[in-house]
């Protein structure tokens, strides 16, 4: 009796959260979520790397109204939350004419912040570059152009890859905070199919889903780090 | 009449309140090689870093090839100045080809083709014709050193700076880093050494400058400053270094 009753409540454990059929129905919804996540998070990501990296030189070179502007800019938005900011833009800007789609909303938040947080990666790495790099550049008689393209970012750049893909993640997982706007995301999308279904198994397979996008990511980070700890030895 | 390359005059460099360089006043001839020396910290690098204004001075005038540098001024002579560093500060991601083309394409705008020509052939001279496409890390300390003296005769400089160019190599690897300089110093070429290799002064210099506290406190000719020195400096400077 008692195991009969114990099967039973597997079963129905089954039934409600790993519900093949509900999965097979869902997926396309899910997939279409899975899209527009991975195109709003590979957005920001570019844009906040385009935006960190001047950001930084800004920071670092520009003279002093630029320079005190890209400080103010990098501390803002690395002190707002991102989903304080998504709402404001999306909801408060409209206010004075500036109407973005929830995608536009959300790309927009997301870069902006992700650009504050890469401007302070970027810097660490500028500056994790010998001074006798900068020196040998100028002694060559290089331009304060060629010595970053050439000589100072490529060295840079391989400094901050790590950091640079941890931030990726992190600007990843929050592409879920767009589905407060409305945006047809991942998570939008599951909840979605979890009220037309009247189950959560679309929901378990969203959380399955951004883990298999995002753990090789992180994996990755860690080889980085270690690949770096044998190396500083 | 062989005018003069470099005139610093009452040059002053300081670090906020620390004064590195009191007032120096120094003429180097072209084609002159001049050999300074003098104990740690007595402001060797800082004279010969405000030359090429990697450190720019806070008074007097320094005039190179007959144009003054610093205060701002944004001025081309400066890529008729090279410099061989102490730690060669070579650029770890390029080739050795590319790190000794870089600056004549960059700078003197070459085509890569033309400026990786040029490359090789001073490879060749210091000895590495068959290193040019390994990477910095993949060479001794002596060559390393090579490849900086080869970058920097690549802009085909009026003047080669060099900054304790053996100070950190190992013992056995300094002599053929001496030996292209000394093959340097017959081309005509002006230099000006900071050395603490006194066989290098003796034998090559033209002239010898002795610093001390930041100033210039005694100069001549090698004979003269190793068997004559005046200054009670140089002459315990000149006991310590030689008696080891
Ligand atoms: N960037 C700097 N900041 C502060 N002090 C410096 C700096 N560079 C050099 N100095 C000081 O200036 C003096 C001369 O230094 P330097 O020219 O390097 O001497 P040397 O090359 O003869 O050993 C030293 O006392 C040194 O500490
Ligand atoms: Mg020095």
């Amino acid at each position: 009796m008692a195991t009969n009753v114990e099967a039973l409540s597997v079963m129905s454990i089954f039934d409600t959260f790993l519900n093949w059929k509900v999965f097979v129905q869902t997926l396309p919804l899910l997939l279409s979520g899975l899209t527009t996540t991975l195109t709003l998070g590979v957005t920001a990501i570019i844009l906040g790397f385009i935006g960190g990296l001047v950001l930084a030189l800004l920071r670092l070179y520009a003279s002093s109204p630029l320079r005190q502007i890209a400080v103010a800019y990098i501390d803002i938005f690395r002190s707002i939350p991102i989903l304080v900011l998504l709402v404001v833009i999306y909801y408060a800007l409209p206010f004075v004419g500036l109407r973005l789609s929830s995608f536009g909303a959300a790309a927009s938040a997301l870069s902006l912040v992700s650009a504050a947080y890469s401007a302070e990666i970027f810097r660490a790495g500028i500056e994790a570059v010998p001074k006798g790099q900068f020196e040998a550049a100028r002694a060559l008689g290089l331009s304060p152009w060629r010595l970053m393209s050439d000589v100072v970012l490529p060295q840079a750049l391989r400094i901050v890859i790590p950091p640079i893909t941890s931030n990726s993640i992190n600007v990843m997982k929050d592409t879920a905070l767009a589905s407060v706007v409305a945006m047809p995301d991942l998570l939008k999308q599951a909840t979605q199919a979890q009220a037309l279904a009247a189950n959560p198994t679309p929901l378990i397979s969203a959380a399955v889903i951004y883990i298999l996008i995002l753990m090789p990511l992180v994996r990755l980070v860690g080889v980085f780090e270690k690949r770096l700890a044998v190396r500083g030895r | 009449m062989m005018r003069p390359i470099i005139e610093m005059k009452n040059v002053v460099k300081s670090f906020g309140h620390f004064k590195a360089l009191h007032g120096v006043d120094l003429q180097v001839k072209e084609g002159e090689i001049v050999v300074v020396i003098g104990p740690s910290g007595s402001g060797k690098s800082t004279l010969i870093r405000c030359i090429n204004q990697l450190e720019e001075h806070n008074g007097g005038e320094i005039i190179v090839d007959g144009a003054e540098v610093g205060h701002g001024r944004k001025s081309t002579v400066l890529t008729e100045v090279g410099m061989v560093f102490q730690s060669f500060n070579l650029f770890p991601h390029m080739t050795v080809l590319r790190n000794v083309a870089l600056g004549p394409v960059r700078v003197r705008g070459l085509s890569w083709a033309a400026a990786e020509d040029r490359a090789e052939r001073l490879l060749a001279r210091v000895g590495l014709g068959d290193q040019a496409t390994k990477y910095p890390a993949q060479l001794s300390g002596g060559q390393q050193q090579r490849v900086g003296i080869a970058r920097a005769l690549a802009m085909e400089p009026k003047v080669l700076l060099f900054d304790e160019p053996t100070s950190a190599l190992d013992p056995e690897m300094v002599g053929e880093v001496l030996d292209v300089m000394q093959q340097l110093a017959k081309t005509g070429v002006t230099m000006v050494v900071v050395t603490h290799e006194m066989g290098f002064a003796r034998k090559v210099a033209d002239r010898v400058v002795f610093m001390d506290g930041g100033r210039i406190v005694e100069e001549g000719p090698p004979d003269v400053i190793f068997n004559a020195p005046r200054d009670p400096r140089l002459r315990s400077f000149l006991q310590a270094v030689l008696s080891h």
